[in-house]
């Protein structure tokens, strides 16, 4: 991370100045002194917010409810509370909104709230290395700094820690040049007790300048995909238009607690390299790669420092810059193993499908999880979800659901690596329409996610994870992978409408047939038209015979119908079971009917072998 | 046998009289493609060899017995017609797969015997299936026009190929599907169903359009009634369209030689100037491909009174295919040519050099097209006129030339010229290829 706590010693906002006084260009050095001084990182991002995704009104009612969100999912996750949110936009003005977010999770201790919601770069999780969705601190206190900006509106932040303590509303001021919060007021509130049922939890209303529009990159569009991937999460919503939005809970169970791992030798660089050899308590070479680095082990310490010229007894402080430049390089050439893996918790193909299955209808649900690998040292792992047919539009360009550490990512789609993996996998060979350097076409959600204890977005605002080879192959192999689920899928449907369209043909003409058969031979037209229209079915099975009660594939040499990972809806018919598997009892969307009208469940006469 | 004579004038009356020239070139031109489109057929059917053999294979080409009487012919076709039906309700009610083998009608089925020189029809057969997806509407057709010809054979009565069309067409129950789309759907199915069972198609007592007529020194037999052939006036006899001994009996004739015209016009001017009469002879024409009655009238003419045959045709492909199958036979109906081909025809003209032989104006040139020069090509590769070398030379003047003529070409000269020196100068000199 490389955010400036300085800026340097060029004030910009003084530079026209300068030029404008021509005749006084001799500035001496002392006067130009005068002038510098330092810049706190409020003010710099107070001027420089778009870095901070706050470049115009909406975006910036968008990432206010994107930073709010994120933070109580990592809390009421850290706490092992299954999240309960509560996000509400009230329209105040033509321009003016008030974002209110309330979680169930622990509640915030009253002495922190100033410096998390009033200090830019303060935070829990920028020192770490550990899978989550908030990085450095700066989200929350930016969009309170931004509402305070455009409205002169404080943050109020109401918390309740436990049942027994009373609830605090924390009203707050941030001051920009000193990046930190003023109290306006603080109150012991009983009567905020009620918006916190179990006992705990935190809300955060911020007033805001903004702009409210429905569709694509909206807050709504925003917290259903983050209830995709976060199917954990219960989620109410209340836009403008006081329209109420429920995204119910998927699975009953909490992931996993990512667990906190050390830095990989792979993933610094010298300067890391230098500022860790400066503060470690370590004293000697050996026990210092072994405390601070993962997979470090004394052998390979050893190696490294012998590769140095150095032994693994030589004492810290005499290391040199040149020697730590010498360290540097050996750690490039020493094999290292990986980095554990065990750090990240990825959705898991299971509850990605069930987040899938609640949101979006669709017909078919595929997903696939790629095992962990490392990039840069940092571990990492990629998830694809991919449902298709049932009521998504069939003549657009696929939909890409772009994920990071279970946070959507709604902006520069284009820039981002998981795009450009969706574009460059060959959907032609799963029979999919794709023009040539654009996404397929069809009734398509790509849903890709990364899971990483350090996910490289390509700006602060967390747009768009960077474009590295490792990341982008593990994409492809994964989407590759649900592609030709699909495919297997796509070509049986094909055949499936094929047989039935063969029986129908079939069928029409039985009838002539075995009249006519009557009429010269004698023989009852009736026996003959029941043998026919048996052998008939028996030589189209493959029209019956596909789904079974459970809407399950039951026949296609048995790939698709073995594997987990698939899920087939029969849109016609019950919803599928793993719905209630998933414990989602009351989200069943209504039932359409569709292009999948082929599946039609016929009476199942002879279970059969597909053909091919 | 009265019922049948209603039957037949009834049918005489409804059918019109093809008007001629413009006839020609389509009904040559459909046999071309028709041979394209069932040579594509072959290629296809290679694939799948048949499987069953033992016994569910109607017996190869058992020839219709033709000295039979009309009674035991009819009970010979019910009981083929049976056959057919009764392998696919056995198959059908023993839960396999109905087919019926149906013999090959293209060129790759198709030999020419040397020795007789005509063109006959191998033992290629076509399975054909009801399951399969491209055949079961032909099957269904198939079977359909079986049962619609057993109808026919017991009522004893006779219908055009039109009429055919017409009596087994309906809508297919719980569909907008109709039976046949046209009529030339179920003129093929007829010519299946005619080579699948060995039976002729007078024998399923299906005829076709009349076309054609005649004139000349001859009386004729028609059903009974006679018929003078010296005073046609100038409309000529009409070929029925089944010539067969017991329909048409051969009477009194005094001509020596027969001459063909490929079309009516032609006819007309040869009838009007009295031709017949002048050269003693039997002036027949069939507007343009001649129909399976006039040339079965041909070869009877020739076997039964051996008379000569003389064809006076255009000189182009069409002309030239024209007088191959008078002579050989037809691909497509490469199982009848034993009845209708006539081996010893004479082809006449018109001639590629008779443009500066009879010192014909610009005017009758018809420059040759592209399909043209493919066909004479195709034509000249024909085993039957491979070996013949001047008619080698003669398609090789015509593609030389870069035109075609018409017979009527030759009225530039003079209305009369073609009756009163052209024909009479070839006869006289025997220039004619063969």
């Amino acid at each position: 991370m490389s955010i400036p706590s300085t800026v340097p010693a060029t004030d910009k906002t003084k530079q026209p100045d300068r030029k404008k006084k021509g005749s006084t260009r001799g500035s001496t050095a002392e006067e130009m002194a005068s002038r510098q001084r330092e810049i706190s990182v409020s003010e710099f991002f107070a001027k420089n917010r778009h870095l901070l995704g706050f470049d115009n009104p909406r975006k910036a009612m968008l990432t206010t409810v994107k930073e709010a969100v994120d933070n109580a999912l990592d809390a009421c996750e850290e706490a092992n509370i299954l999240p309960d949110l509560h996000v509400e936009v009230l329209q105040l003005g033509e321009t003016r909104f008030r974002i209110t977010i309330r979680d169930n999770g622990p509640g915030i201790v009253r002495k922190q709230i100033e410096n998390i919601f009033g200090k830019l770069l303060y935070g829990s999780k920028f020192h770490r290395l550990k899978m989550s969705r908030g990085q450095q601190g700066i989200g929350i206190s930016a969009a309170g700094m931004y509402g305070l900006m455009t409205t002169g509106q404080p943050v109020v932040i109401v918390t309740k820690t436990s049942k027994r303590k009373p609830s605090h509303e924390v009203v707050l001021k941030m001051d920009t040049s000193k990046n930190r919060a003023d109290v306006v007021s603080e109150t012991e509130k009983a009567s905020a007790d009620e918006l916190f049922p179990n006992g705990s939890g935190t809300q955060v209303s911020i007033e805001l300048e903004g702009r409210y529009l429905k569709g694509r990159q909206s807050i709504g569009e925003y917290l259903e995909q983050t209830a995709i991937a976060n199917p954990h999460a219960s989620i109410t919503y209340l836009s403008p238009g006081n329209e109420r939005s429920d995204f119910p809970r998927g699975v009953q169970e909490l992931p996993p607690e990512p667990s906190e791992i050390k830095p990989h030798p792979k993933g610094i660089e010298l300067g890391t390299l230098i500022q860790m050899l400066e503060r470690t308590s370590s004293t000697q070479l050996g026990a210092f790669f072994k405390n601070e680095f993962c997979r470090v082990g004394p052998n390979v310490a050893k190696e490294i420092c012998r590769r140095a010229e150095l032994t693994d007894r030589t004492w810290i402080k005499q290391v040199e810059h040149q020697d730590a430049e010498k360290l540097y390089e050996a750690i490039q050439q020493v094999k290292i193993m990986s980095p554990p893996t065990n750090c990240l918790v990825p959705i898991g193909s299971k509850a990605l499908l069930a987040g899938l299955l609640k949101e979006v209808e669709a017909e078919f649900f595929t997903a696939s999880c790629r095992p962990p690998t490392v990039y840069r040292g940092n571990p990492f792992q990629i998830e694809v979800g991919i449902a298709y047919g049932g009521s998504l539009p069939g003549d657009e360009l696929a939909r890409v659901l772009r994920f990071a550490n279970r946070v959507p990512l709604l902006y520069q789609q284009s820039a981002c690596c998981s795009f450009k993996a969706a574009m460059e996998a060959s959907w032609k060979n799963y029979g999919l329409t794709q023009s040539r350097s654009s996404l397929p076409s069809g009734p398509l959600v790509i849903m890709i996610h990364m899971a990483s204890v350090w996910v490289p977005f390509t700006s602060e605002s967390k747009e768009a994870i960077a474009d590295y080879d490792e990341i982008r192959k593990e994409m492809k192999l994964a989407l590759q992978e649900c592609g030709r689920k699909l495919g297997t899928y796509l070509r049986r449907r094909m055949r499936m409408k094929r047989e039935s369209q063969r029986r129908d043909v079939f069928a029409r003409y039985i009838g002539e047939i075995s009249r006519s058969c009557e009429a010269i031979t004698g023989t009852e037209a009736g026996l003959v038209y029941d043998a026919l229209l048996r052998r008939a079915e028996s030589k189209t099975a493959e029209a019956d015979n596909v789904l079974d009660d459970e809407g399950r594939v039951v026949d296609d040499g048995g790939a698709l119908a073995r594997d987990g990972d698939v899920v087939i809806r029969d849109v016609s018919g019950p919803m599928d079971p793993d719905e209630d598997l998933f414990g989602n009892s009351d989200a069943s969307p209504p039932k359409k009917k569709n292009a999948a009208r082929a599946l039609k469940k016929r009476a199942v006469s002879k279970p059969r072998k597909s053909g091919k | 046998m009265a019922k049948k004579k209603t039957a037949s004038k009834k049918t005489t009356k409804t059918s019109a009289r093809a008007s001629a020239p413009s006839r020609k070139k389509k009904t040559s031109r459909k046999t071309a493609t028709k041979k394209a489109a069932t040579k594509k057929k072959v290629s296809r059917s290679k694939g799948s060899p048949p499987v069953r053999k033992e016994g569910k294979i109607l017996k190869k080409r058992a020839k219709s017995p033709t000295g039979l009487s009309t009674k035991d012919r009819n009970k010979f076709t019910i009981s083929r017609i049976n056959e057919l039906a009764t392998e696919v309700v056995d198959s059908s009610l023993a839960e396999q797969d109905p087919f019926m083998e149906v013999p090959t009608r293209a060129v790759s089925n198709m030999r020419f015997n040397r020795a007789k020189r005509i063109l006959e029809m191998g033992s290629n057969t076509q399975r054909r299936e009801l399951f399969n997806l491209n055949q079961a509407r032909k099957f269904m057709q198939t079977l359909l026009l079986a049962k619609g010809c057993k109808d026919l054979v017991e009522v004893g009565k006779t219908l055009s190929l039109r009429g055919m069309y017409y009596k087994s067409l309906h809508t297919i129950q719980g569909t907008k599907e109709k039976t046949f789309d046209e009529q030339s759907e179920s003129d093929t199915i007829l010519e299946d169903i005619e080579v699948t069972l060995a039976t002729l198609r007078e024998d399923l007592h299906v005829f076709a359009k009349k076309r054609g007529t005649m004139v000349g020194n001859i009386t004729v037999f028609d059903k009974g009634d006679e018929i003078n052939c010296r005073r046609m006036g100038s409309g000529g006899y009409a070929i029925p369209s089944i010539c067969e001994p017991n329909v048409i009996k051969f009477g009194k004739s005094e001509a020596k030689f027969v001459l063909h015209v490929e079309k009516d016009t032609v006819w007309s001017r040869f009838n009007e100037d009295r031709f017949w009469e002048t050269h003693n002879c039997i002036l027949t024409e069939g507007s343009g491909q001649p129909p399976r009655g006039v040339r079965r009238l041909l070869h009877r003419l020739h076997n039964e009174l051996g008379l000569p045959i003389y064809c006076l045709l255009d000189c182009d492909p069409w002309g030239h295919y024209i007088y191959s199958v008078i002579k050989q036979g037809s691909i497509n109906l490469a199982y009848e040519s034993e009845r209708m081909a006539v081996p010893e025809a004479k082809y006449l003209g018109i001639r590629a050099v008779d443009y500066e032989r009879c010192g014909l104006s610009d005017d009758v040139k018809i420059a040759l097209s592209d399909r043209d020069r493919t066909r004479a090509k195709q034509i000249a590769e024909y085993p039957w006129f491979k070996d013949r070398r001047h008619w080698q030379t003669e398609i090789k003047k015509m593609l030389g030339n870069g035109f075609k003529m018409e017979v009527e070409s030759l009225i530039t000269k003079d209305i009369s010229y073609v009756t009163e020196e052209y024909v009479p100068e070839r006869l006289r000199q025997m220039d004619f290829l063969d």
